[in-house]
C-alpha cells in the first residue's frame, strides 16, 4: 500500500487507512510490491488436498524427517566423530576403564551424561525407523492406486531416489556409534565394496581410506550422515513437494471428482489446522516410543573390537533384506584366470537391490510399455482393477518379505527348536516360490473381486467380501445416518469463511451476503 | 479455483483498499461463483461422520479446549522435567501428552470447527500450446547454431578446457581418498617365529590350554591396535578329536593337538566368534557360515565360500608357540585381485 500521501493524524486515521485487513493487508502489500506474492500466494492457500486417510502416508515420512532434523541437530552438539581410541572413565560405571572409541565415548555420555540425552537420541532412532517405514508404506499406496502414471513418473523417480538415501543414510546413522554390532555393520559393508568385480578393492580403499578399518571411516561417515546425505534429502524432499503443488493431488473417483480438479479442503485454514496438528502428534507419538520403547542400547553392546561379536546381530529392519538376502545365498565363489568374483556376496548384497530399486525406478515406463497408456491421469485406481499391477506389486511384497524373514533364520531356528539348515531351505524355496504365489493369488482374487455383480456400479462404499464358502458377494455398506442425503457437489473455495457464532443447537441458516465472493458460514 | 490466470477486475491494481476490496485485492473469483454464494453450516451435516458435531458445535469446542488445556499442561510439565533433569520416561511422558493432546486439539478443530466442503480446484494442463513449444526448441537449436557454426573452433577449446579440469579435479580428489590397495590386503602381521599372544599380550605356552579350549590370538606387538587386530586375529584350538584332516602339505602345521585359523570370516570378514565344542565346528554368527576345525576349517554349512586360512605353527624350545609362516593366502572375504592360491582340497593325514 502506498502511503505517500500526507502521514495520518491519528492512531485510528492511520488504521482506517490500512483497510479491512489491517497489518497483515500491509505486510502483503510490501512484500507483493518487491517480489509479487498475492496472487500466487492466494492460490497457494485455496490449494486443495483430498481427503484420504491414504494421503497421510507421506505425511509421515515429511514429520518424521522434520523429527529426525530436529534431534539430528541436538545429536551433533554432543556427538565427537572420532576413532580415537580412549580409556572410559565416565558416569556409567560397567564400562570403567574399558577400551574405546571417542565416538562410542561420546554417545555414552549423550545416553547418561547429557540432558535428555537418552530422550533424543532414541527418538532419533526411532524417527529414522518410522522415516523409513513410511516411505515404504507411502510408496505402495502410490502403487497399487497407479498414482505414478503420467504426469507423475518424475515424482515417482524422487520419491525411489528419496527411499535409497533414507535407507543409506539410516545404516550410515546407525552405524556412528561405533558399538560391537554397528561396527560388524561396518566391516560388512566393506566386504560387500570388495566383492565387486574390476573396482571394488578400490572402491573400498577409497571410502574407508585404506585397508579396513583405516582410520577415517568414522569421520567421513558423520560428514556424509549430518550434511552431504541430509543436504540431498532437503533438496529433493521439496523437489517432491514443488512437483506436487504444481501438478496437484491424485483423488480417489467420486461424487463431482473429474480428471480435471481436485475436490478436498483448502490448504488454509483446513489442511494446515489438521496436518500441523497431525505434526504434533507424530512428533508426540515418537516422542513416547523415544522414552519408553528402548532402541540400540550400545552400552549392552560394548563398544566395538574387531575380534568380538555378538549373538542374533541384526541391523535396523529397513537393512533385513540384504542380510537375509545374503544368509540364503549358496557359496558360490567365481575364481579364475587369477581373479575371484565373490557372487556368494555380489549377487545378493549389489546386484539384487540393484535390481529391485531399478524395476521400481522404471516401472512407469514399464508398465506404459505393456499397456500402451501414454494419456494423463489425475482419477486413481482402485487395486482390483488393474489386477496384474497389484499382482507384480504383492508379488515383490512377498519377496521382499520373504528375503527380510531370511534374515532371522538363527533366531527363527532356535526359537521353533527346528534345524538351521531346514530354516535356510524353506527361505531359499521361500524366494521363488512366495513371490509367484502371491503374484497369481492376488491377480485371482482380483478378477473375481471385479466379476461380482454390482461392485462397480456403486454410488456408496461397497464392501466386496468373500464368504466361507469362496464365493465374492458386493454387500453395501452399513447404512450411516445421513446417507439418504445427496452428497453435496463441490463448490469452489469462498474468498472468505465468516463463522458467525449462533445459538447451540440451531440448525444452519442461510444469511445472504452482499460482498461478493464471500459465502457467509454458519454454525 | 483462483488459479494465477483468473481474470481481474479493472479496479484490482487500485491500491487503495475499500470495503468491497474483499472481492478484488485477493485476485477475484469466477462470475459463476459470485451469483451462487452457498451457505454452509462449519461442518456439514449431511456428512454423516461429522454429523454430531454439526449438530453439537459447543460440545467439540469443549473437548478442543480440554486437549489444548491437557496440551499446555504436558508441555509445561516437559519443560519443568527438562530443568529437574528427570527420568527419560517422564521427559518422554510429558512430551508425548503435550504434544499429542495439542496436535489432536487442533486436528479436531480443523476437522470438525472448521467448514468441510467439499471444495474444489480445477486442474489447468501444465503443457503450453504447441506453438510455445516450438519457440523454445527453436530458441534453443537455432542459438546454439549460431554459436557452433560461427565458433566452432572457440567452443571446442572451451569444452577441452572444462573437460581437461574435470579429469584433472576428480583424479587426485579420488586418489586422494585412500591409498592404491596394491599387496595390502595379501598382508598381515604375522611372520615367520611370530609369537602367538592372547588378547593381554601374553604369550601361549604348550601347556596353556586343555584339550577342546579355544583362544583368540595375535602376533607378539600387535595385540592392542585395532588396525592389527582386524586382519591378524586368530583363533587357537586345541582340537579333541584324534584325527584331524588338514590340505596336502599341511601336515605339520598342527603340533600337538593344536590348530590355528585365521578368525576373519571368508565370507563378510565377521569374527568367526562362535565354537561348537562337541562337533569342533567355528560358527560365524553373522550368517551362520560355519567351518569344520577338523577338515582344514572347510565351510560346511552357509554362504562362506572358502575354508579359514590355516596358520602353521610350532612350539619352541621353550614350550612357547610360534608362526611358523605368515597365512598364505589373503584372510577374510573375496576380492576381485585374489588369486585361486590356497583353495586346495583337503586330503586326509
Amino acid at each position: 500500500m502506498a502511503l505517500t500521501d500526507s502521514q495520518p493524524r491519528t492512531r485510528r486515521e492511520a488504521r482506517r487507512k490500512l483497510g479491512p485487513y489491517g497489518r497483515v493487508q500491509q505486510a502483503i502489500n510490501e512484500l507483493d510490491e518487491r517480489v509479487g506474492i498475492a496472487k500466487g500466494g492466494r492460490s497457494l492457500l485455496d490449494k486443495i488436498f483430498p481427503d484420504h486417510w491414504s494421503f497421510m502416508l507421506g505425511e509421515i515420512a515429511l514429520y518424521s524427517f522434520v523429527v529426525l532434523v530436529a534431534t539430528g541437530i541436538f545429536l551433533t552438539l554432543y556427538y565427537v566423530p572420532s576413532s580415537a581410541q580412549v580409556v572410559y572413565h565416565g558416569v556409567y560405571k560397567p564400562l570403567d576403564g574399558q577400551r574405546m572409541s571417542e565416538a562410542y565415548e561420546s554417545t555414552i555420555d549423550i545416553s547418561f551424561a547429557v540432558r535428555a540425552g537418552l530422550l533424543m537420541r532414541q527418538v532419533h532412532h526411532w524417527a529414522a525407523d518410522v522415516f523409513v517405514g513410511s516411505i515404504v508404506v507411502h510408496m505402495a499406496r502410490i502403487f497399487f492406486t497407479g498414482a505414478f502414471r503420467k504426469p507423475r513418473e518424475l515424482n515417482w523417480t524422487i520419491g525411489i531416489t528419496l527411499l535409497i538415501l533414507a535407507i543409506l543414510n539410516g545404516f550410515i546413522g546407525y552405524s556412528l556409534p561405533d558399538d560391537l554390532i554397528s561396527g560388524t555393520g561396518i566391516r560388512i559393508a566393506y566386504s560387500i565394496l570388495l566383492s565387486i568385480p574390476f573396482v571394488g578393492t578400490y572402491l573400498a580403499f577409497f571410502l574407508f581410506g585404506g585397508a579396513y578399518p583405516g582410520h577415517i571411516i568414522l569421520e567421513r561417515f558423520y560428514i556424509v550422515h549430518v550434511l552431504i546425505l541430509p543436504l540431498i534429502i532437503i533438496g529433493l524432499i521439496g523437489a517432491h513437494l514443488g512437483l506436487l503443488v504444481r501438478q496437484k493431488h491424485t483423488q480417489f473417483p467420486g461424487r463431482g471428482r473429474t480428471e480435471h480438479n481436485v475436490v478436498g479442503s483448502p490448504l488454509f485454514p483446513q489442511f494446515a489446522a489438521k496436518t500441523t496438528g497431525f505434526m504434533l502428534m507424530v512428533t508426540g507419538v515418537l516422542g513416547v516410543l523415544g522414552g519408553f520403547a528402548q532402541i540400540n542400547p550400545i552400552w549392552q553392546f560394548g563398544p566395538y573390537e574387531p575380534t568380538k561379536i555378538s549373538y542374533a546381530v541384526q541391523p535396523d529392519w529397513y537393512m533385513g533384506f540384504l542380510d537375509g538376502a545374503l544368509r540364503i545365498m549358496p557359496s558360490w565363489e567365481f575364481t579364475a584366470w587369477g581373479h575371484t568374483i565373490p557372487w556368494e556376496v555380489f549377487l545378493p548384497a549389489v546386484v539384487f537391490p540393484g535390481l529391485i530399486f531399478n524395476i521400481c525406478l522404471a516401472w512407469p515406463m514399464i508398465e506404459r510399455r505393456f499397456t500402451g497408456d501414454y494419456e494423463i491421469h489425475n482419477l486413481l485406481d482402485r487395486p482390483r482393477d488393474r489386477p496384474k499391477r497389484t499382482a507384480a506389486g504383492a508379488a515383490m511384497i512377498a519377496l521382499l518379505f520373504t528375503v527380510f524373514a531370511a534374515s532371522s533364520t538363527d533366531v527363527l531356528a532356535n526359537y521353533f527348536h527346528l534345524s538351521l539348515n531346514a530354516v535356510l531351505w524353506f527361505f531359499r524355496i521361500a524366494v521363488v516360490v512366495a513371490p509367484i504365489l502371491a503374484g497369481l493369488v492376488t491377480w485371482r482374487v482380483c478378477i473375481e473381486m471385479q466379476r461380482v455383480p454390482g461392485a462397480v456400479q456403486r454410488k456408496r462404499a461397497m464392501i466386496v467380501s468373500r464368504t466361507p464358502e469362496g464365493e465374492y458377494v458386493a454387500v453395501p455398506a452399513e447404512p450411516r445416518p445421513g446417507d439418504e442425503q445427496l452428497e453435496l457437489e463441490p463448490e469452489p473455495v469462498p474468498l472468505r469463511i465468516e463463522l458467525e457464532p449462533e445459538p447451540v443447537g440451531a440448525s444452519a441458516t442461510t444469511a445472504p451476503t452482499d460482498e461478493p465472493g464471500v459465502r457467509r458460514v454458519t454454525r | 479455483m483462483s488459479e494465477p490466470e483468473e481474470p481481474r477486475a479493472a479496479g484490482d491494481e487500485d491500491d487503495s483498499v475499500t470495503a468491497g476490496g474483499a472481492g478484488g485485492a485477493g485476485g477475484g473469483t469466477r462470475d459463476g461463483h459470485r451469483a451462487a454464494v452457498a451457505l454452509l453450516p462449519a461442518v456439514r451435516a449431511d456428512d454423516p461422520h461429522l454429523a454430531d458435531a454439526a449438530r453439537h458445535p459447543r460440545r467439540v469446542e469443549a473437548i478442543v479446549g480440554l486437549c489444548f488445556l491437557v496440551g499446555i499442561a504436558g508441555v509445561a510439565a516437559f519443560g519443568g522435567a527438562f530443568v529437574e533433569n528427570a527420568d527419560t520416561q517422564v521427559l518422554a511422558g510429558t512430551l508425548f501428552v503435550g504434544l499429542f493432546f495439542l496436535g489432536f486439539g487442533l486436528t479436531a478443530w480443523g476437522k470438525y470447527l472448521m467448514p468441510q466442503g467439499p471444495f474444489v480446484e480445477e486442474r489447468h494442463p501444465l503443457e503450453s500450446s504447441a506453438r510455445d513449444r516450438q519457440a523454445m526448441a527453436a530458441a534453443l537449436v537455432e542459438r546454439t547454431g549460431i554459436v557452433v557454426k560461427r565458433r566452432k573452433l572457440l567452443g571446442g577449446l572451451l569444452a577441452t578446457g572444462l573437460g581437461i579440469f574435470g579429469i584433472v579435479a576428480a583424479f587426485p580428489l579420488l586418489r586422494s581418498l585412500g591409498p592404491k590397495p596394491g599387496s595390502t590386503l595379501f598382508k598381515t602381521n604375522w611372520k615367520k617365529g611370530s609369537l602367538l599372544v592372547d588378547y593381554y599380550g601374553k604369550p601361549v605356552h604348550r601347556t596353556d590350554m586343555q584339550v577342546g579350549g579355544l583362544l583368540t590370538v595375535f602376533p607378539e606387538g600387535k595385540e592392542s591396535t585395532l588396525t592389527a587386530q582386524a586382519v591378524d586375529q586368530a583363533v587357537l584350538i586345541r582340537v579333541q578329536s584324534t584325527t584331524l584332516v588338514t590340505m596336502k602339505g599341511r601336515g605339520d602345521w598342527s603340533p600337538d593337538g593344536y590348530v590355528c585359523y585365521s578368525k576373519v570370516c571368508t565370507h563378510l570378514g565377521c569374527p568367526v566368534g562362535l565354537y561348537e565344542q562337541e562337533l569342533e565346528l567355528l560358527v560365524c554368527p553373522c550368517h551362520q557360515s560355519m567351518f569344520d576345525v577338523r577338515d582344514g576349517a572347510f565351510p560346511v554349512f552357509g554362504p562362506a565360500p572358502r575354508p579359514l586360512p590355516q596358520l602353521p605353527i610350532y612350539v619352541d624350545s621353550e614350550g612357547f608357540l610360534r608362526a611358523r609362516e605368515g597365512f598364505d593366502q589373503p584372510v577374510g572375504p573375496g576380492f576381485w585381485e585374489r588369486t585361486t592360491e590356497g583353495n586346495g582340497k583337503a586330503s586326509a593325514t
